[in-house]
């Protein structure tokens, strides 16, 4: 119990900012209405998936010095649990766009930027299968992932700011800070953001956890 | 319990009486007639059974990791 403190804290923090997250008050904004409140899902999705891309990139480095078979899984595990938030956050996205934008997909360069980084984390995954031999598969692919991390970053954060974009944020267009993302909508966000963080992270280690179990078996 | 949620539920919506402008249009008539809690219970319900779900995934893996490591 002591040592699942987290996992618990993480459950109560989503489930708060879920219900609190449909009952508190958001600020009356037009086309937004009350779609507002996606944003205590949708991008707390990607967060969890940056935090579980960052572990994977620590694991990768740290696996090239130990030569480690449990940091190369460790690595691979938390890219499988980023991508699954990945997606979920590309899915959610893509229904608020509908409603906020007229599109699923309307080509908004965040979107495009955000699919392409998925893309990569999904060749990574796909590059791991190609390759029999351990040794050589983890030091390939944690090869690959030091590459992918900065492309994902810069992909994500950067250029999608250089131009404009329907993400509040970028361009020329401004960020929630500015559509008052009051102090009712903060107090529901941040504890968002760290309860899906800490799901995410859960989901690893369980998935970590079997994959290890798996290999120890062989 | 029950009542303990309830109260708190209440404390929580009865934060945003105060509205401002109402010429754009929210899910008032929701609330008004109290038909958004039937949501939130909803939702609440799929995640706490999804939560409860990971928390036995994690304890079977726990008796299985337990297992393994007596084998070897």
């Amino acid at each position: 119990m002591k040592k699942n403190w987290w996992k618990i804290l993480g459950a109560v923090l989503v489930l708060y900012s879920t219900i609190a997250g449909f009952l508190i008050g958001v600020p009356r904004l037009a086309i937004l209405h009350e779609s507002i409140r996606n944003l205590y899902f949708h991008v707390p999705m990607w967060f969890a998936m940056i935090v579980l891309f960052s572990n994977s990139i620590f694991y990768s480095v740290k696996s090239l010095s130990t030569q480690s078979e449990e940091d190369d899984l460790k690595a691979v595990e938390s890219v499988n649990a980023g991508v699954l938030f990945g997606i979920l956050g590309l899915l959610t996205g893509m229904v608020w766009a509908k409603f906020a934008w007229g599109e699923f997909w309307s080509f908004d360069p965040k979107q495009n930027f955000s699919a392409i980084s998925l893309l990569l984390y999904f060749a990574y995954l796909i590059l791991r299968n190609a390759i029999d031999e351990e040794q050589k598969r983890a030091k390939i692919s944690a090869i690959y992932n030091i590459f992918a991390f900065p492309m994902m970053i810069v992909l994500i954060f950067v250029l999608p700011r250089l131009k404009d974009s329907l993400h509040p944020g970028n361009g020329g267009n401004p960020g929630f800070n500015m559509y008052d993302l009051d102090s009712r909508m903060r107090m529901v966000f941040y504890p968002a953001c760290l309860g899906w963080i800490l799901i995410g992270y859960w989901v690893y280690t369980i998935r970590f956890r079997i994959s290890s179990l798996v290999y120890k078996q062989q | 319990m029950k009542k303990f949620a309830f109260t708190l539920m209440m404390l929580i919506t009865s934060l945003n009486l105060f509205a401002q402008n109402n010429d754009i249009e929210m899910a008032d008539a929701l609330r008004s007639n109290g038909k958004i809690y039937i949501v939130v219970i909803c939702v609440a319900i799929i995640l706490i059974g999804l939560l409860i779900y990971l928390f036995t995934l994690d304890r079977r893996l726990k008796m299985l990791e337990k297992k393994n490591s007596n084998k070897n």
